[in-house]
């Protein structure tokens, strides 16, 4: 169920965003979402691309440090309180969110990428409430 | 002023027939209580016999801090423990302390030579001294500490931490010298400067060590407090505070000539080098009873000179230190090697990963930073556990070596290799 991210190690320093936007560009990866989280002397670049893989051989040959890693990806109606569903049921489980975006999706709903503290019990927990999932397919 | 006329003018033949006597007498101790000492000697084929006085140093085998880790901790102590009175460590080159050790006599030695010092920079028992380096197993506290004592000064034992407590009392108490880091003296200036405090204070006289420092520091801390500062050498290994300082004229550091016996060697072909060329200061202790070390390799670049000086004193001069022949550094007054921190990143897990450390001097203190490269598997898309592997590098790296440290990681392959091999330090202070 889960989608793999590309996680890039990024330092503060200028062009480095760039780098890699640039690198993707020319190995016609695509970007379907993005989150960049910043801290006083580094970026962590999360992203999902329709080719994790070859995104990932693409930037560590170009000697940067990035892994593949699992977060849980799940659809939101237009609805008030959507978003709050989700999060009661994770934290009614006693599950943390690492950290989460908005996830780009092609159709009319909207969508969050979710990292949870434990991803087997999260996906368990969510399917149960009645959640609908996104799998790589629907995304990419 | 002059603490002890007789032995710091002796004449140089006079000076030079009492280090003989002593040089002997060291050898026959070592020869006799210290085993690894004894088997050095075999196996150069000397005996004590074969060294009649200071031109036979030559014959003697080097000493290195190599020898103190191998045989830690007591191994080169040359009397037993019921002579022992005091315990000092300092940090080793692969995280083994360098332990040494003090008989009675030793401390009263020490103190003496402190008093000497004390003395060259005008302190007398009259004054107040705040004693403000670290009080502990760094022999800087209580070297300065007993040393002004013995002199009959006040003591104030501040050790290091409290800027606002020092500057308090040195106006309160009417304090009138200062033993700390020529660093740490700055910050102090620039903190009662900022207070509008200089006019507050009665300061006449500071004696710093333990760090390198420039001529022009030594100027800078003299006009800004309006005080005489001066610049006093010692290594724990040799003693402690105390080997050398200079004297009014600033033309070089008075070496305590009839307890340490200085030579200057080529750091490479290991052969003496003459007076005024520059080259590794090596020390014979000839006095010491608890740790007498025979021709110790301190690793620092210095000449020497020999001439009597305008003070009166016939005492040799070492200059101002030129570096280093290894890559130890001086960090607060903290002895740092590259090793250490490589021995604890190697803790880590694994092989070490690449690393620089930066050494800069930010308002006159220290600083130190450790770049780490961020391989794969310390990676984590997790913030939480990335700040998590910044704490435990620190920590493991302030464990190892004693000071605090700003752990910065940073892209693969980002730290600079030259020639293929990484450059381990930048050091941004401008010394020397």
């Amino acid at each position: 169920m889960a989608i793999r991210q590309l996680s890039v190690f990024l330092e503060n320093r200028a062009g480095r965003l760039e780098d890699v936007l640039n690198l993707l560009k020319e190995e016609q990866i695509n970007i379907i979402s993005l989150s960049l989280a910043d801290t006083s002397d580094y970026g962590m670049l999360r992203l999902l691309v329709n080719d994790p893989e070859k995104g990932r051989e693409v930037l560590k040959r170009d000697g940067f440090s990035a892994t593949l890693n699992q977060i849980v990806a799940v659809t939101l109606p237009h609805q008030v309180g959507a978003l709050q569903q989700v999060i009661h049921t994770l934290y009614q489980s006693g599950i943390n969110v690492e950290y989460m975006y908005a996830l780009c999706t092609r159709t009319d709903e909207a969508a969050i990428a979710i990292k949870p503290s434990d991803s087997e019990k999260a996906e368990k927990v969510l399917r149960e409430a009645g959640a609908h999932f996104f799998e790589e397919g629907d995304v990419f | 002023m002059i603490w002890n006329e007789t032995k710091e003018c002796m004449s140089r033949d006079e000076l030079a027939d009492l280090q003989s006597k002593r040089l002997v007498k060291v050898v026959n101790r070592v020869y006799h209580n210290v085993e690894y000492y004894r088997k050095r000697m075999q196996e150069a084929g000397i005996e004590p016999g074969d060294i009649r006085g200071i031109e036979d140093i030559h014959k003697l085998p080097y000493t290195t801090k190599d020898d103190l880790r191998d045989t830690y901790p007591f191994g080169l102590f040359a009397a037993p423990q019921s002579e022992i009175v005091r315990i000092h460590a300092s940090s080793g080159t692969t995280g083994k302390a360098t332990v040494v050790g003090y008989t009675r006599k030793d401390i009263d030695i020490w103190a003496e030579c402190v008093a000497r010092a004390l003395t060259q920079a005008g302190v007398t028992r009259g004054d107040t001294i705040q004693v403000a380096y670290g009080y502990g197993l760094f022999t800087g506290g209580l070297g300065a500490h007993y040393g002004a004592e013995h002199l009959g000064a006040t003591v104030v034992p501040m050790s290091t931490g409290n800027t606002k407590k020092l500057t308090t009392m040195m106006k309160d108490f009417g304090v009138t010298a200062i033993a700390c880091t020529p660093s740490y003296l700055l910050h102090i200036a620039e903190t009662l400067e900022a207070n509008g405090d200089i006019p507050n204070i009665k300061l006449k006289a500071a004696i710093c060590g333990a760090e390198p420092w420039t001529e022009q520091m030594r100027l800078q801390i003299e006009e800004k407090l309006h005080i005489h500062a001066h610049d006093i050498y010692g290594l724990s290994e040799v003693m402690g505070p105390g080997v050398a300082c200079d004297c009014e004229y600033h033309k070089g550091l008075h070496v305590y000539e009839d307890h340490f016996l200085p030579e200057i060697i080529d750091p490479e072909t290991l052969q003496p080098v003459g007076p005024g060329q520059t080259g590794e200061l090596v020390f014979t202790t000839l006095t010491k009873e608890g740790l007498p070390l025979i021709r110790y390799r301190t690793k620092d670049l210095t000449s020497i000179d020999y001439d009597k000086c305008e003070c009166g004193r016939t005492l040799a001069r070492i200059s101002r230190f030129k570096g280093r022949s290894d890559d130890m550094l001086i960090i607060r007054g903290v002895n740092v090697f590259p090793s250490q921190v490589e021995a604890a990143l190697l803790e880590m897990g694994g092989t070490t990963p690449h690393y620089l450390m930066i050494v800069d001097r930010v308002n006159n203190l220290d600083t130190l930073e450790v770049q780490v490269e961020v391989e794969e598997r310390f990676f984590s898309d997790e913030i939480r556990e990335l700040e998590n592997l910044t704490g435990k590098i620190a920590h493991a790296i302030q464990t190892a070596i004693g000071l605090a440290v700003k752990v910065k990681l940073v892209e693969p392959k980002t730290i600079e290799r030259s020639m293929g091999k990484a450059v381990r330090v930048i050091d941004k202070r401008k010394l020397v």
